[in-house]
């Protein structure tokens, strides 16, 4: 059921169905009984072959994800943007240390002296500000704790 | 709809475990809905429309594939964040967040040590794509402009996305 993730950080050689289905399918995948099916005239493909696609872009990460995208905030729960400036020759020893909190949901190495950013998310704000101090604690770097303000827009489809 | 203008922020727990369950994303079969309408033990049309109306309440951003940035060859993501005027920073939010190529657009908070209040991710292909991009935004953002500064992501640590972690409380 669980699947690693594919983190890999190449592009991938594409072929023209590729390209077609990744275009096409960024949202609007129908919500109906034989979704593939519906898919099939518009594509002009068969619903088999638009199955295959889609398993395919997502073994070779080109896709990490198929599905519906959700607002998971809706729901509940508590999430904030952190950062640490980390030094360069404990970096990997911290990344593994935070990366292995189940509150981290993404974590990103960037280009600055903020080296590492990740997002925090739990189901309280108290559990929140828990984990943060935990992590800036251990890892004894500097700490950022960004929470969202405001949210202007979230999405975007790319090209392939 | 009637009942969805009352409804608390918290969402009903159907709602949740139709997240739940569609958190390693949806099957590729002939019939998905019906397939996750069974392991959750309703109907597939109940299941349907209650996703219209989760996709409706904005619960479900969109259903589709989400692509591997670097796979499609972008390979330049940046975060650029902005140091605005706080009376302008939500004029240039919103303006900011209109342009095709900025995928995520927020404000939040300063800090000491950290003076930038408005984050958006600008994605590219190449160094002077992402330059040139950020360039219009800087003349987006006009007068309440005080300072920016782009911080290239240059490795992907953990993505595991945001999860229900249903079992605990």
């Amino acid at each position: 059921m669980s699947r690693a993730p594919l983190l890999h950080q190449q592009a991938v050689e594409l072929s023209e169905f590729d390209r077609l289905l990744v275009n096409a399918l960024q949202g609007d995948f129908p919500l109906s009984s034989a979704p593939f099916d519906d898919l099939s005239e518009r594509l002009g493909y068969s619903a088999q072959e638009l199955m295959a696609g889609v398993r395919s872009l997502l073994d070779r990460g080109v896709i990490t994800r198929f599905g519906p995208l959700f607002n998971i905030e809706r729901l509940g729960g508590q999430f904030s943007l952190c950062a640490l400036k980390v030094p360069a020759e404990r970096f990997e020893a911290v990344a593994e240390m935070v990366n292995a909190y189940p509150q981290v949901a993404h974590n990103y190495q960037r280009e600055h002296e903020w080296n590492m950013w990740f997002v925090l998310a739990a189901e309280s704000a108290a559990e929140l500000a828990t984990t943060f101090e935990s992590i800036v604690q251990r890892s004894a770097c500097p700490g950022l704790n960004l929470p969202k303000e405001k949210e202007f827009y979230v999405g975007l489809r790319l090209e392939a | 709809m009637s009942d969805s203008a009352s409804r608390p922020e918290t969402a009903e727990p159907i709602e949740r475990q139709i997240v739940t369950a569609l958190q390693g994303g949806l099957p590729i079969t002939r019939h998905p809905y019906r397939q996750l309408s069974q392991q959750l033990g309703i109907d597939e049309d109940e299941l349907l429309q209650r996703m219209q109306q989760m996709l409706d309440e904005g619960i479900i951003r969109r259903i589709g594939v989400v692509p591997n940035h670097y796979a499609l060859g972008y390979r330049y993501n940046l975060m650029v964040v902005w140091d605005i005027e706080d009376t302008a920073v939500d004029a240039v939010g919103a303006a900011i967040g209109e342009l095709d190529y900025v995928s995520h657009c927020y404000r939040r908070p300063r800090q000491p040590g950290w003076p930038y209040n408005l984050f958006a991710m600008v994605h590219g292909k190449s160094r002077d794509e992402v330059d040139g991009k950020i360039e219009q935004l800087r003349e987006y953002v006009g007068a309440g402009y005080r300072g920016h500064t782009a911080l290239k992501s240059s490795r992907i640590l953990k993505k595991t996305g945001l999860r229900l972690r249903p079992g605990e409380t």
